[in-house]
């Protein structure tokens, strides 16, 4: 390994070995001190952020023959990766042991999945990204199950067990077809093996599109889009809250970045065949996922079907990436895609602007919820958060702007989120879906207003379980909604600086 | 620097100052809470005084000019651009005007949760002044939809019996109308590269291939507008509201946010699409016409006194309408001048009503009758608002209204003949004001005082006659002598039907 490899994998490296000195830590460890794991693993986050500083700034450093890159829109990634993971350790530290489930083995999985995240947003072959997306999910399929022996939580580790190696298998087929359509399964090497004169011996054009459309499958499980969502709001209702949390927000994030590298750095020149997919399973999942949550009556369950939801918003973005028409340049070194900078810089922004907000309200959640021991459905009703405003009213504020933000009013994270996404897609030629966009907004508008009403203006005594992590976070998930609404630019800024390498 | 210590700057976000000192505090200084409010509003007002001061009368464009770079993705850039001119400065001041006067008739409305209540006022504040300063598309949306947030608390928290179902219903009816308005705000920005106002402004639609998308743009703007007037058939939402929102909460819906929809066709659609505007001219004057008609028939009927001044609203806000689109100096002039009186009139009658109702707990109208013998101060100066309301000359109301009919007769939207005959319509709805307006005072002041309890109301304090007596002085003065009203707007409007006549004569 050089000093540049090493570099390269220090961060996924960093949170790996933190996941190692906590399993060994938790075995000397007496029960009464089970919390220093996750302090433990917070220092193991901090560590992994440390290691990003050793990142080249601005430039985009490959490793392990091409299969690692070290780059800016890797790097904004594990930064949410590392906020989601960090926010998840602090209220873990309240919410495990509440609820009885403070093993070690949490925070040890918990790091362990993050450092696949890492790994998959600087994949640079499809092998990698297959391996990553197997050290990120296969942890979680256990953290699912956390809470056993409580059936649900059962139940969501097997469903999502089953359905993600269901996905991998699809999407392992996908990565296959493409490799027997080019010989290739690192992303520039698919691209360039459909350029030039070699393309007529290496290239097969009729296997490609159907290697193409099983990867989109494969990884639209991950990100729940509809119609591969089936899983999420199960899974979502049956892990234990603070898992869900990390789901929603990082696991997103990492399905995200996938579909971003792989589509647009391996597959620009199949941009006219799956920008048009990926733009109706948009308008799809808008319309199922805000549907769906309309109707529920358990604020776990709507926020599960808001977290697919808000994938939809994002793929809204996805199509405007490439240009159908202009996918890619020919350079001295090969083909090259050519990227919208401004719909990535989007997709970037709303997964940090809506990571932020979502951690924010499952932290609110979270201090509502109580043991299903204790009746009245465990807390997750609607109707557990009556009168929240006069008994917590920080804590209700702080839960009004969240359900802003998701909605999408301004002066929200949320808000510039929606606006660029917008613009990226109607300046794409997207009209339709952005019309789609706003009109399912206003249905989500409807579901998170019912929060707000029950929290404000319904009267009732809520038991609110509020630890310092969950009050901290909350605090700073709301400053940073609320000044990332107010003052967006440093934040786009530092999205398109990530992007910088891509742009040419 | 400059942007931040800029007179507009200033009066929009002074509010927030009060917003910060008021978190300071604790919720049981009641009164000290209310006065801190009270002297944030007055600052604010003072603070659009020295706008007023700063104004040129004879500069038809925008002026005080504050404007910075605000959020910059690729091509497409937002700005912070803030800008006054004859069109928006009454407005500006009637809502700095009509703050305190709310926070005063708050005294004795609000009384519990008071900080809340005074935090969400004033954040309210921010977004209205913001809302009629921001010369930059996607920052007056910001501002539009965010005067939503503090407004369904406001009804949701404080409002009567039904007012979480009236809170929701005013926001999803604004918000369905605002999200059409933010696609064709967003597609307006792709296109030209910018959501400045004077910018879009030179985009000529009629030559360009936007040619063809420039009316599906007026309609999603008309829409979001026509909600928040409201325009009939879509006023549905209001009476709703104004019932159940407490009596602070009516008099800025009514007096301030309402206008939002007003000043919104007469800045967006008429300012941006001329062409498509002198072509939408009939319908929408048909639209305010039968807005007149409808309100006031339907106020008549009404045996609730606060659903009977919202229905009036409907009517008051049609001769705006109608106003807006003669599309004429005399007929925009009016409508402006309208918003202006019926936020000063209809804000007074929600006060009084107000009063009332803190006084007996209903305001069925059989439940009254004869108050003049018990009330005479409170039944003297209803008369004078009533008066107002119904356009009696010498009064405000008046002076708006039959500017508005002036301009309406000669306008021409539709023919020469349709216009006036839409005039003449529009006329009936004067009469019919004055029918319901007296037979109201008739049913709550005159005769014998009808029910037991009545007889031992208590005549006004001097408080609430504090609160009522600046909304009176402009009333009168509005109605004696509109002439400096009228100078300061008319540089701006004429520059506005230039545009309008030239959209015209280019149509022909």
């Amino acid at each position: 390994m050089t000093p540049n490899e090493f570099i390269v994998l220090l961060p996924a490296l960093t949170l790996a070995a933190a996941a190692l000195v906590v399993l060994l830590v938790d075995l000397v460890l007496p029960p009464e001190r089970k919390h220093l794991n996750g302090w433990l693993t917070l220092i193991g986050f901090a560590a992994a952020a440390l290691a990003l500083t050793t990142w080249p700034a601005g430039g985009s450093l490959p490793a392990f023959s091409g299969m690692l890159v070290a780059d800016g829109l890797a790097a904004f990634l594990i930064l949410i990766f590392l906020i989601a993971g960090a926010v998840v350790t602090v209220l873990a530290l309240g919410y495990l042991p509440r609820f009885g489930l403070e093993r070690g083995e949490a925070y040890v999985l918990l790091l362990l999945s993050a450092s696949g995240m890492v790994l998959m947003a600087q994949a640079q072959d499809l092998i990698m990204v297959f391996l990553a997306l197997e050290l990120l999910s296969i942890p979680l399929y256990v953290l699912a199950g956390l809470a056993r022996p409580r059936l649900a939580s059962e139940e969501a580790a097997l469903k999502y067990f089953l359905l993600g190696a269901f996905a991998s298998g699809i999407l392992v087929y996908g990565i296959a077809l493409v490799f027997g359509a080019t010989g290739r399964t690192h992303f520039a090497g698919i691209l360039a093996v459909q350029v030039g004169p070699q393309a007529q011996v290496l290239f097969d054009p009729l296997l490609m599109p159907f290697g193409v459309a099983l990867v989109l499958a494969g990884l639209g499980f991950k990100i729940a889009a509809a119609p591969f969502h089936m899983w999420t709001p199960d899974v979502y209702e049956g892990a234990p809250s603070v898992i869900t949390a990390f789901m929603s927000v990082a696991v997103k994030a990492a399905g995200f970045v996938a579909l971003l590298r792989v589509f647009v750095e391996a597959f620009p020149l199949q941009a006219p065949l799956w920008t048009g997919a990926v733009a109706v399973l948009a308008g799809l999942t808008l319309i199922v996922a805000n549907f769906a949550a309309l109707v529920q009556s358990n604020v776990k369950r709507m926020l599960a079907y808001s977290s697919i939801a808000h994938a939809g918003y994002l793929l809204i973005a996805v199509p405007a990436t490439v240009n159908p028409f202009s996918p890619a340049v020919l350079t001295d070194a090969g083909p090259v895609p050519l990227l919208n900078a401004e719909a990535l810089g989007a997709i970037l922004f709303y997964l940090l602007s809506y990571g932020l907000t979502t951690l924010g309200a499952w932290a609110v959640v979270m201090t509502i919820e109580r043991r299903e021991a204790d009746g009245e459905a465990g807390g997750l009703t609607f109707d557990a958060y009556r009168g929240l405003w006069s008994r917590r009213p920080g804590l209700a504020l702080g839960m009004a702007l969240f359900m802003f933000s998701l909605a999408g009013l301004p002066p929200t994270a949320g808000f510039v989120g929606k606006y660029l996404v917008f613009s990226a897609a109607i300046e794409a030629g997207l009209l339709w879906l952005a019309v789609l966009g706003v009109i399912t907004s206003l249905v989500s508008a409807t579901y998170y207003l019912r929060v707000v009403v029950m929290m404000f203006m319904r009267p009732g005594e809520p038991t609110v379980a509020e630890g310092w992590g969950a009050r901290l976070s909350v605090v700073l998930m709301a400053a940073a909604t609320l000044l990332i609404g107010l003052f967006p630019y440093p934040v786009i800024q530092l999205a398109q600086r990530s992007l910088a390498v891509f742009v040419r | 620097m400059d942007i931040l210590l800029s007179t507009l700057t200033l009066v929009t976000f002074a509010p927030l100052a009060g917003v910060v000192i008021l978190l300071l505090m604790r919720d049981d200084q009641r009164d000290a809470i209310r006065w801190v409010a009270l002297a944030t509003a007055l600052v604010t007002f003072a603070l659009s005084l020295v706008l007023l001061v700063q104004f040129r009368a004879t500069e038809p464009g925008l002026q005080l000019i504050t404007r910075a770079p605000w959020i910059a993705a690729g091509g497409l850039r937002v700005d912070y651009f803030l800008a006054v001119d004859g069109i928006s400065i009454w407005l500006v001041l009637l809502t700095t005007f009509l703050v305190p006067v709310s926070i005063g008739a708050a005294w004795g409305a609000i009384t519990e949760r008071v900080r809340a209540f005074m935090v969400w006022f004033l954040l309210l504040e921010v977004g209205m002044v913001g809302a009629f300063l921001a010369m930059d598309l996607l920052l007056f949306y910001i501002f539009f939809e965010f005067t939503l947030l503090p407004m369904i608390f406001l009804i949701g928290q404080w409002g009567g019996a039904r007012r979480v179902y009236a809170a929701l219903k005013f926001f999803l009816f604004t918000f369905a109308g605002s999200i059409f308005m933010l696609i064709a705000i967003l597609y307006l920005g792709v296109t030209a590269g910018t959501f400045a106002f004077p910018d879009l402004q030179q985009i000529d639609f009629g030559a360009t291939e936007a040619a063809r998308i420039a009316p599906w743009l007026f309609a999603a703007f008309a829409i979001a507008f026509a909600i928040k007037v409201p325009v009939w058939p879509l006023h549905t939402w209001l009476p709703d509201a104004h019932v159940e929102a407490p009596t602070p909460g009516s008099v800025i819906l009514a007096g301030v946010l309402l206008k939002l929809g007003t000043y919104g066709f007469l800045r967006f659609n008429l300012g941006l699409f001329p062409e498509v505007a002198t072509q939408a001219a009939p319908l929408f004057g048909v639209l305010g016409v039968i807005g007149i008609l409808y309100g006031a028939i339907t106020a008549f009927a009404q045996s609730d006194a606060k659903k009977l001044v919202a229905y009036s609203s409907v009517s008051h806000l049609g001769f705006v309408l109608l106003g807006i689109f003669a599309l004429n100096d005399l007929g925009i002039q009016g409508a402006i001048l309208q918003m202006v009186n019926h936020g000063l009139s209809t804000g007074a009658l929600f006060v009084l009503v107000g009063y009332i109702y803190e006084r007996r707990h209903t305001r069925e109208l059989s439940q009254f009758g004869g108050l003049w013998k018990v009330m005479p101060i409170y039944a003297a100066l209803s008369m004078i608002v009533f008066f107002s309301s119904a356009g009696l000359p010498g009064l405000n109301g008046f002076v708006g209204e039959f500017t508005i009919l002036l301009g309406a007769w000669g306008s021409g939207i539709g023919g020469v003949i349709f216009s006036q005959a839409l005039t003449a319509v529009a006329a009936v709805g004067v009469i019919l004001a004055a029918v319901y307006m007296l037979w109201l005072y008739r049913r709550m002041f005159q005769g014998e005082v009808t029910v037991a309890e009545n007889k031992g109301l208590a005549d006004l304090s001097g408080r609430e006659i504090a609160v009522l007596v600046p909304l009176l002085i402009f009333i009168f003065l509005i109605g004696l002598y509109p002439k400096p009203f009228f100078d300061l707007m008319t540089p701006s409007v004429q520059l506005l039907a230039q545009g309008l006549d030239a959209a015209a004569v280019a149509l022909r």
